[in-house]
């Protein structure tokens, strides 16, 4: 008999986890333990609730009330007040403008957004096959076993409009079809979540929060091309996915939702978890394949396409996790749903992972065509404390950076990529004005540079070439003609790289310059970053007036360039500055203030030391 | 699991035990939790709710909690909320008339009105 | 110990990666050895050039000894517009190390890695399995210090 009356959601997203949410479940059975209520209450872990900067999260039901920046200590009072004595915890519930959000669904961060493949995320147990039934969970794929055939499948996929959700945008029936009409032994489909663009969290959040949901997808996709075999490729970065996608494919063998026969039709369907072990470009489906057969992660031309000739010579399919997330959904509620949400070219929803400097970082799933406004300053809640939004980039280090005049641009693959921009699988980091954008733009190359595979040339030695001009760039050696020169380069490497990353690669440094020109001419031509983020393109200098003789930034100096006396007061003598910024932290009296361009005397050295250079080389 | 109607079996079960996420609730049962109402044994009257409720099978009944009602005189004080149908608030309740209340009201949709204070909103 | 973690997968090439995996995680010193190197290609009959071509290929093994703890912190832009630059600082201070460089006691490794996929609270890092975000420089400090006191 049950006397349990609440159910406690506490967000086990690894979001919230590192945020201490297992603490915190742990305390809550503790304390329920010493009140002698433990029968009254089910502690539920679930996948990612979406709001992390709120972490840790948790919903508790009946009521639905939303809790966030939940302490271990906060633990006591919520199972007394609130679950002894009905008495919902305030200080603990969203506050606004003097506004207090008391139910989930009030929050201001969910208000727009509509869940598809987030749909269970944060509802269900990710680690029960029953709550993910109880949600309509399998019934598409029953439904699809026993009364579609595959090419019906095909038809509804096509009529659903569905696009790869990892980045490319292609439509996902395509690749089912050429697979379907392959006629050959074996076939194979593979999920792609080897999710490795910085500032992307979606897929690893959906296979934590809803596995089964994923699984279910891919069989859909198995029957209707004829495969009997699948195969997970999962980060090592992600253990609890890969925890979790295990977990879910044990379940589903033992409840017979798996295995021979599967709903007494001919389909049978076994699936595998493959993990990589730290290389980006396996994202790229050629390459992926690769890592499954135990080789480097090397991508290989197309084609042969992997739906002619994928994993192990067999015709394959690969799609990413979003893109399975929204297929049984597509069954469930049909096509003609799916279509009517999103815009005609891009019909559906897309999830996006907010980062950076806006409030509400976290998982957000809008319909297509939303706008930058309304995905950063409505849902995303607005930029952090007084701060002007700058830019936002979108697609990770594929994608391209996209300003103030593009807010009102609906999201969608067209036209972010009509803006030099592109979806990606869909990191949204957003900058205010204190980032720098050449700085940013070198930092996506660096990491491009750093992840080239390195075996076709315009990727390992282009990007490399870009990076030492962005280098040249932003430690003040910056020369007229670099911006064309890095113009010229990109768009080479664009056109003849072998996979998607080089491809893709050069897009945030021609994106900025697009956008953001006169910040990289201020850079060469005034050797000045006007944020003062490019260390040799800014100094520090003491203020006279504000300055009382401490001596504490020059006690503090690594390299001893201060120097003064109490009467005096100090200064910095800026050759030999490294602008570590130890003494502006330490002033006690904030006198030391950072500027914007390189210092006359280290320009002036500077000059000194090339013409020293050019006097020895022409000897 | 063979069939659709294998897996509807287990989606119905299922559900039951998801109920209190929302869902398929015919009657909210909200018992007073204040100080008061606590001081009185609402914790009494929840629980006999609960066993009830449970006992009988009752899937479509839900029972919560809710902050003083300022009825401290009538504590424990319960409301039952039923869609369509105007708020009838139980006082001075023990486990005892909690019986008869499921039976009456919940169960042959009779409101037992020797223990009723309020109605409607 | 080498054949015993071979053993327990079947001799295919598509198994390597993960025996790499196991290989290094049961290893103390979180690294791969040419030992080891040269038992896998025994048993997979794969040339040891092969075996170690796989292994320089992704950057989450080391073919060098590690220390008992790998930190590995985020150094992608979503991080780094977070402050992830301060956080780095502070933890070569206090561990007294470079990246890449272990501890003189043996206990931890500092290594960057690419986006560990938890942006929404960065900074962040990992400590063998576990993530740990929103970090500042006191947190920083205190986790160090916590799991050096577990030890």
């Amino acid at each position: 008999m049950s006397l349990k009356h609440i159910d406690l959601l506490i967000c086990c997203g690894s979001g919230c986890i590192s945020a201490g949410a297992l603490k915190i479940k742990e305390r809550f059975h503790e304390v329920l333990k010493e009140h002698k209520a433990t029968n009254e209450v089910n502690i539920i872990e679930t996948g990612c609730m979406g709001p992390c900067d709120y972490g840790p999260v948790m919903v508790i039901y009946p009521e639905g009330i939303f809790y966030k920046h939940v302490t271990p200590e906060d633990v006591e009072e919520i199972v007394s007040e609130h679950f002894i004595k009905g008495r919902p915890v305030t200080r603990l519930m969203l506050q606004e403008e003097e506004k207090t959000f008391a139910a989930q669904k009030d929050v201001p961060f969910y208000q727009k957004q509509i869940k598809v493949a987030l749909e269970n995320c944060g509802y269900i147990n990710p680690e029960s096959l029953d709550e993910y039934i109880a949600t309509g969970g399998y019934e598409a794929l029953g439904t699809v076993l026993t009364e579609m055939k595959p090419q019906a499948v095909i038809d509804e996929m096509k009529a659903s409009g569905l696009r790869g959700r990892g980045g490319g945008g292609f439509p996902t029936y395509i690749k089912w079809q050429m697979v379907h009409d392959n006629k050959a032994d074996q076939k194979y489909i593979i999920c792609n979540a080897d999710e490795g663009d910085p500032g992307a969290f979606m897929d690893r959040s959906i296979l934590e929060g809803d596995p089964h949901r994923i699984l279910e997808g891919m069989m859909i996709g198995a029957y209707a091309m004829g495969a009997s075999m699948g195969f997970f490729y999962i980060r090592a970065e992600y253990p609890l996915a890969i925890k979790r996608i295990k977990m879910a494919i044990a379940q589903a063998k033992e409840m017979g939702l798996m295995g021979d026969n599967i709903f007494d039709s001919d389909f049978s369907f076994d699936a595998e978890v493959r993990t990589g072990a730290g290389a980006f470009v396996c994202g790229e489906e050629t390459a992926l394949i690769h890592s499954i057969e135990g080789e480097r992660g090397n991508p290989t031309p197309k084609p042969p396409y992997p739906a002619i000739q994928g994993l192990w010579g067999k015709p394959t399919v690969v799609n990413n996790v979003e893109t399975f997330g929204n297929i049984p959904t597509i069954f469930r509620k049909g096509a003609k749903w799916f279509a009517s949400m999103g815009t005609e070219k891009s019909p559906g929803t897309k999830v996006f992972a907010l980062t950076g400097d806006v409030k509400n970082t976290g998982l957000v799933e809008v319909p297509m065509g939303t706008t930058l406004r309304e995905l950063i300053f409505d849902v995303g809640g607005g930029m952090i404390g007084d701060h002007k939004f700058k830019a936002v980039q979108l697609g990770g280090p594929s994608g391209g950076c996209l300003t103030v005049e593009h807010l009102d641009t609906g999201v969608d693959y067209e036209s972010l990529k009509e803006r030099g921009s592109m979806m990606g699988s869909g990191g949204v980091i957003v900058m205010n004005e204190e980032k720098c954008m050449v700085n940013v733009a070198k930092f996506f190359m660096d990491f491009c540079v750093e992840e080239s595979c390195g075996k076709c040339s315009p990727c390992r030695i282009g990007l490399k070439q870009m990076l030492e001009i962005l280098e040249r760039i932003t430690s003040g050696f910056g020369r007229e003609g670099d911006i064309e020169e890095l113009q010229r380069l990109g768009e080479s490497i664009s056109k003849l790289s072998l996979c998607g990353l080089g491809q893709t690669a050069p897009n945030p440094v021609l994106s900025t310059i697009r956008y953001f020109r006169d910040e990289y001419e201020a850079h060469i031509r005034d050797r000045s970053c006007a944020t003062k983020v490019c260390k040799d393109l800014m100094h520090f200098q003491i203020d006279k007036d504000r300055c009382i003789g401490c001596s504490l930034c020059a006690r503090n100096c690594p390299v001893k360039c201060i120097t003064g006396s109490r009467d005096e007061k100090y200064i910095i003598h800026q050759v030999d500055c490294i602008k570590c910024g130890n003494c502006y932290d330490v002033c006690p009296v904030k006198a030391i203030d950072k500027e914007p361009g390189m210092h006359p005397d280290t320009v002036a050295h500077r000059a000194e030391l090339s013409k020293a250079v050019n006097r020895y080389e022409d000897l | 699991m063979k069939t659709l109607a294998d897996l509807k079996k287990i989606r119905e079960k299922a559900q039951e035990d998801m109920k209190l996420r929302g869902g398929n609730v015919r009657i909210k049962i909200s018992v007073g939790m204040g100080t008061s109402g606590i001081a009185m044994g609402a914790r009494e009257v929840m629980k006999t709710f609960l066993e009830e409720i449970a006992a009988r099978n009752l899937s479509d009944v839900l029972v919560t909690q809710t902050g003083e009602k300022g009825l401290s005189s009538m504590e424990p004080v319960v409301d039952l909320i039923e869609e369509g149908k105007p708020k009838v608030t139980y006082g001075n309740m023990n486990p005892d008339k909690v019986k008869k209340v499921v039976v009456e009201h919940i169960v042959n949709g009779r409101i037992v009105s020797d223990y009723v204070v309020a109605t409607g909103d | 110990m080498y054949k015993e973690i071979c053993a327990k997968y079947a001799p295919n090439k598509d198994n390597l990666i993960y025996i790499l995996h196991e290989i290094q995680d049961t290893h103390p010193q979180h690294y791969i050895s040419t030992e080891a190197v040269n038992e896998i290609s025994k048993y997979l009959k794969l040339p040891e050039n092969h075996i170690y071509g796989v292994l320089t290929f992704y950057s989450m093994y080391s073919t060098t000894p590690r220390g008992k703890h790998i930190i590995r912190l985020c150094e992608s832009p979503p991080c780094y517009i977070k402050g992830s630059i301060n956080i780095l600082r502070k933890l070569k201070t206090i561990l007294g190390v470079s990246v890449g460089e272990t501890t003189k006691d043996g206990k931890f490794t500092l290594e960057l890695c690419a986006c560990l996929g938890v942006c929404g609270n960065a900074p962040v890092m990992m400590i063998n399995d576990d993530v740990y975000g929103d970090l500042s420089e006191e947190k920083v400090e205190d986790i160090i210090d916590k799991i050096r006191g577990r030890n």
